[in-house]
This record gives C-alpha cells, structure tokens and sequence, in this order.
C-alpha cells in the first residue's frame, strides 16, 4: 500500500538529489536543473499532503499550479542569464562567476 | 496706561535706527547720523514721560513701592516667550519677556537716554571724516538699546540677554578702529574678562531658577524673604554678584576697563556714564532683596568696592593720558557705588550713579574735545588750553570739582551720602577709606587741569574750541552736573515732600538730613587734595619729580598699575597655557585616541571579515541551507528549547 510516508521518502529524495545538483554542479544549466528537481519535489510534497490531508479544499495543488508557472518563469529568466554569460565569456563555468568576491 | 507702550517704544526705537542703519543707509552717513539721533531723541522723550508719570503715580499715591517690585507705582507687563510643559521629575521650563517701569528703571531710561541722546549728538562733531561713520551710529544705536532693554527687563533671563548684548556692543565699539591692534586687543580682552564675570552670572541665574522655579523680579523678592539663610541663597548671591563685578570692572576684574580707552572717546563717555558700567550697578540695584538678604556679599561688595575706590584712584594719581585718568577715576567712583551698596545704602549708590553719569559723561567728552582739538593725549605735552578752549575748559572743572565733591554740584551729594551711609552702618574703616579716596580723586582731577588747561601752552599744538555739536552737549551736562545733585539734598525733599531715595527704594537715605560734620570734613578733604594739586602743579613749589624720587618704589609700583596685568599675563602665559598643554594632550591622545581606535579597530574587521566572502554562489546557497537546516533542527527539538511539537 502507497501512503503519504513514501510519497514524502520520494519528495525528499528527489528534493535532495536537486539540492546536490544545484550546489555541487560546475556547469550553470545543470545547476538550474537542480533548482528544477527541487521546486517539483515541493511540488509533489505539497500535492500528496493535499491528497493524504484533511482539508476539503485542494489548497495543496493550487500551490503546485503557482509553483509550476513560478518555475517556468524562473527558468526562462534563468536561461536567458547563462546565454548572455556565455556570449560574454564563452563559458557556462560556474566557478568562473566570483565577481562578488570580497 | 501709557507706560508700557512708551517703554516699549523707547527700547524699540535704537534698535529700529540700528536696523535701519545696518541694511539701508549705509552709504549715507549723514542720514544714518540723523536717524541715531532721532531714535536716541525719541527715547529720550519716552523716558521722560515714564519718568515723570511714575513720580505722578508716586506722589498722588502717598507711599513708596516696597522696592523692586513697584506694586503701586509703575506698570509691569510680560508675555509668555518660551514655555516647555513639566514631564516627570523635569519641572519644565517658563521664560517669560516683560517691561517693567518702575521708580528705578525709569530714572535709569532717563539716565541711559539721556546720555546716549548726547553722546549720539556730540559724536556727530567728534567722528567727522571718520570711514566707519555710519556704523558707527549703527553701533551706538545698538548699544542704547541693549541697554534700555536690560533697564526695563523683568527678570533675570531676560536682563542676561540684554547683559550679553551690551557686552558685544562694547566690544564692538572698543575694537571700533580695529586695524589698529591696541584697540583689537583692548576689543578682544574687555570681552574675555566680561566672560569670566559672565559665566558666574549665568551659573547664578541657572542655580537660581532650579531653586525658585522663576526668574521674575517680583515673584523672586517674595519667594527669597522666604529663603533667606540658606546655603542655595547665599550661592547663588554670590554667583550673581562675580556678574556685576565684571561688567562695573571692580577688582580683580577692573583689567578691562582702562584698556577701553582705545575706543572713540564718546563711546568712552557712553560706557562710562551710562551703559556699560552702569549696568553692574544697576543689577545689584534691582536684585537687592536678593544680595540684601546674604549678609556676607554684601560685606564682600562693600569692601571689594571700597578696595577698588582705593587702588583705582592710587593708579591715577600717576597717570599721564588724560583719558586713563578718567577711566581709574571711573573705576574708584564704581567702587564708591559698590561701597554704598555693601553698607546696604541702595539710594546711595543709585543716587551717585546718576550724578556719576553726568559728570563723568560731561568729562569725557571734555576730554574728547582737547584729543579732538589737540590730537594729543598726554598731559604733560599740553598745557594753557584754557585760553584757546574757553567752554570745554570751563565745563571741564565744573566736572572735574564735581567729581572730587565740591559743594554744592552733584557729586558732592552723593558722595556725601555714601560717606555718611558707611558710618551710619558702623563701617568706620570704609569712611576712612572713602575720606582717603575723596582726597586722591581731588588730587588727580586737579593736577590734570592744573598740567593740561593751565601753565604755560606747550609749542607745537594748535588747540582750538570744538564745534557746536560738540560744545552743547558739554554745556548741557555742565548744567546738569550743577543742578543734580539737588534732587538728593534736603532742600528738594523740602520743597516737594520726597526726595531721591525714597522715590527709588523705601527707607529715608541718612544723607538727606545734610550733616554738616560728615560734610564739612569730606570737603576738606576735596579742598585739601585740589590745594596739593595747585602746590605741586599750578604754582610749582613742590617739584613733582622729588616726590616722585621721595616715594620711588611706590610710584614704579602705582605707574605699573600694581602689576595686576603682568600678574595675569603671568598666570595665562604660565599655568592656562601649562594646563592647555595638559587638555590638549588628554584631547589628542585619549579622547581622539578612543574614537580613532574604534574606526581602527572597525577598519581592521572589515579587512578580516571579506575574507569570507568567497564570491561563489554555490558556497552562499550552502550555507543558507546549512543554516535554515540548524534553525528547522532547532526550533523542533524539545530538548534545544523547540516548540513545534
């Protein structure tokens, strides 16, 4: 029987293989891809507590709805970041941003 | 009532010249003049009609005001000026700026504009030519005004203000040819001093409002008869007093005032006569119930004033300028008022203040028409004026015989009363010691008139008599030194039922009965000093320069004036600057050392701390979570204090 502990054992999962991605990863569209990997796994939290939860209304999925576009949003302003970065630089590296270097 | 509009008016209109003067007719000194002497005119008839409809109220009414506050004669009107509500344990703060004509304040408008309104028209003559011309006036007009308002002001605050201003003007007008350093520094040390003296008024004042909550004349003479003992009363007495002791230049504060003499000479006969030095008088006057009521100042103000009537007139004796002559004998004549006042003779001293400012004021400009005439200012290079000079010679002795108390012009009468207001009071030592100045101050005048207007004329100087605007202000003080006086004698109280002391202040002044002993002997003593002055000056008979030989060392002793100004160029140059030394090196090491430590100290953590900021995103987002991962952990463990569960 599937319940709600293995849908959060998989959010979880899935929230810390895209934390990984984003902090570890060198090239900056993998690192967005890690962001990605965790608003969905907020995203599957959230629509699982909703299914499993005791509230009439579908509070829980109308987040995932927001998330969703938020994250579309994101990745387009992110994608247009790193495409000027590479047209500047040649590079995606993100090791090589340290302009906030103190 | 008509008294307090007119009062109003009379301090209001110098300061209306000065405005005027100031910003619109600058370029055109002739008018400015017009306008000084105008706004000075006005105050003057404003006085006088104050004047006169208090002694109305005064002799219709049948009794005298219980001193300073002037219930029954007078008006009094104030406004609230600046009003901060009590909080808690502050009490607040009331100051409120008011006009009060009394006995007293409006015998001092008439005083204070009268002098000024002559002053203002002898200078037309006297600064003719002069580049400053028109601020001049500006200054003059300032000057009255301040002082008008420190006359009328009723309270403390608002005398200090009108105090401070009467200090600047003096400044102003002392350091008037200020490209000339003499008068820069004459300028810069009458204000210095009058800052030491100043800052225990002000000291006094603060003190004095902390204790009774106000700083109205008339509520105080109530509230303090209610004090009267205390330790807090007796302190702030004496802290008023140091005030007064600065702005009268009574020793150790006299410093200032022969210095002034580097200012014209009328601004000279103003400060003298009637604004600056009065003032002193006048505070203690109007603060009487305040100083009357602490037994010790006033035993201090009479032997100060007493001691300063002596060492002034010694310093004189030896003199050769003309103008310091007169500015010692002002300084002994001040320590005469003091005297009267420290024996408790309020009358006294204010009645010889008024024949003072005559006199004197007539003096000085006398003085000022021979520099005007001669361009010299040494006795000794003069000589046989009064053949060229007929009028200012003539007005001069009639000052001069004033001022050493020859029968019957106005300094006769009041010296006489304070002399018999010491005795009466049992102050043996101060009548002596009055006696004794009387004598110099006979002697001086005389040997000035004896060395400057008689003898042979000196070569080299083409005297001649001053013109109008000059002569008649002379004149006119001259009739007023004669007739003065009177105002104090028992013919007067005679003729109209009440005489000058109680019209000023309640109680009958001792003087008025005319003793003839007291009398007799203070004239003698005059005529024994004038007599001495002939012998050695007028007919030569005694040789100057042997009695300048028989009394050596205390004749280099009196020429330096006692060494009080080197006494105090030792202390400023030796410890002030000694202790100057001291605070600056506290000041740039400790104080600047703690605050340029911490901007140090701040500079150097920054330095450290960016270290940490790697400047990789990555490393950020770490933490972050590292961080939110701390705070989820902590705010959800019971045992971490956690309240979520």
């Amino acid at each position: 029987m599937i319940g709600l502990s293995q849908y959060l054992i998989l959010s979880a999962l899935l929230f810390c293989i895209g934390f990984i991605g984003a902090v570890a990863k060198r090239n900056a569209i993998a690192v967005l891809m890690g962001v990605e990997l965790m608003l969905n796994a907020v995203n599957l939290n959230l629509v699982a507590f909703d299914r499993f939860g005791s509230h009439a209304a579908p509070l829980g999925q109308a987040f995932a709805v927001f998330i969703i576009a938020v994250a579309a949003a994101e990745v387009a302003v992110g994608l247009a970041v790193i495409l000027t970065l590479y047209r500047r630089r040649a590079s995606t590296t993100v090791d090589d941003l340290d302009a906030l270097k103190g | 009532m008509i008294m307090i509009p007119s009062a109003i008016a009379l301090v209001a209109a110098p300061l209306a010249a000065f405005v005027l003067i100031a910003f619109a007719t600058r370029k055109a000194p002739m008018l400015s003049a017009l306008i000084a002497v105008l706004a000075a005119g006005v105050s003057l008839a404003l006085s006088t009609v104050n004047l006169v409809g208090v002694i109305g109220g005064s002799t219709t009414a049948g009794t005298f005001p219980g001193g300073s506050s002037g219930a029954s004669v007078g008006a009094h009107a104030a406004m609230q000026w600046l009003s901060i509500p009590a909080v808690g344990r502050f009490r607040g703060l009331q100051i409120a700026m008011g006009v009060l004509v009394d006995p007293l304040s409006a015998t001092m408008c008439v005083i204070v504009s009268l002098v000024a309104f002559l002053v203002t028209v002898y200078s037309l003559g006297y600064m003719k030519g002069d580049r400053g011309f028109s601020r001049y006036f500006a200054y003059l007009s300032l000057f009255a005004f301040s002082m008008l308002g420190l006359v009328v002001a009723d309270n403390y605050f608002q005398t200090f203000v009108f105090w401070e201003l009467v200090g600047l003007c003096s400044y102003l007008l002392i350091g008037f040819w200020f490209e000339k350093p003499s008068a820069a520094d004459a300028s810069r040390k009458a204000f210095v001093t009058n800052r030491w003296a100043d800052f225990g008024f002000m000291t006094g004042i603060l003190l004095l409002y902390s204790v009774f909550g106000t700083f109205d004349f008339g509520q105080l003479s109530t509230a303090i008869s209610g004090a009267r003992g205390s330790v807090a009363l007796a302190l702030i007495a004496g802290l008023i007093f140091v005030g007064p002791l600065g702005k009268s230049a009574q020793f150790p504060f006299h410093v200032w005032l022969p210095d002034a003499m580097e200012g014209p000479t009328p601004v000279s006969a103003l400060i003298h006569a009637a604004t600056m030095v009065a003032a002193g008088v006048y505070l203690i006057a109007r603060g009487f119930v305040l100083f009357a009521s602490v037994p010790a100042v006033m035993e201090t103000m009479a032997y100060i004033g007493g001691f300063t009537a002596l060492f002034a007139a010694s310093i004189a004796l030896v003199q050769r300028d003309i103008k310091r002559i007169l500015a010692y004998s002002t300084l002994s004549q001040l320590g005469y008022m003091f005297m009267a006042l420290g024996v408790g003779s309020m009358s006294a001293g204010m009645f010889h203040l008024t024949t003072h400012a005559f006199f004197k004021a007539l003096l000085f400009l006398g003085a000022g028409s021979v520099i005007h005439a001669t361009g010299e200012q040494d006795i000794f290079k003069m000589g046989g004026l009064v053949g060229k000079m007929k009028i200012t010679a003539v007005t001069f002795v009639i000052g001069a015989l004033a001022l050493s108390g020859v029968f019957p012009l106005a300094g006769f009468w009041s010296k006489d009363e304070i002399l018999v207001a010491s005795l009466g009071s049992g102050h043996i030592g101060l009548y002596a010691l009055g006696l004794g100045v009387a004598f110099m101050t006979a002697f001086y005048m005389f040997r000035l008139i004896f060395t400057a207007f008689g003898g042979r004329a000196a070569g080299g100087l083409h005297a001649h008599e001053s013109g109008p605007a000059m002569t008649i202000p002379l004149l006119i003080l001259a009739a007023l030194t004669i007739v003065a006086g009177l105002i104090g004698s028992p013919w007067f109280k005679n003729a109209f039922g009440f005489s000058f002391g109680s019209f000023i202040f309640f109680g009958e002044p001792e003087g008025s009965r005319l003793d003839f002993l007291t009398a007799g002997i203070s004239t003698a003593m005059a005529a024994g000093g004038i007599l001495l002055a002939w012998a050695v000056y007028g007919r030569r008979s005694i040789k100057a320069e042997r009695l300048a030989m028989t009394f050596g060392p205390l004749y280099r002793l009196l020429q330096r004036k006692f060494f009080v100004d080197e006494i105090y160029g030792w202390i400023f140059s030796k410890i002030l600057l000694a202790a100057g030394v001291v605070f600056d090196w506290i000041d740039h090491t400790i104080i600047d050392g703690f605050f340029d430590g911490t901007g140090a100290a701040m500079r150097l953590a920054g330095r450290k701390l960016r270290l940490t900021q790697s400047g990789r995103l990555q490393a950020y987002a770490l933490i972050i979570f590292a961080a939110i991962v701390i705070v989820v952990v902590v705010i959800s463990t019971d045992m971490l204090g956690g309240s979520l569960n």
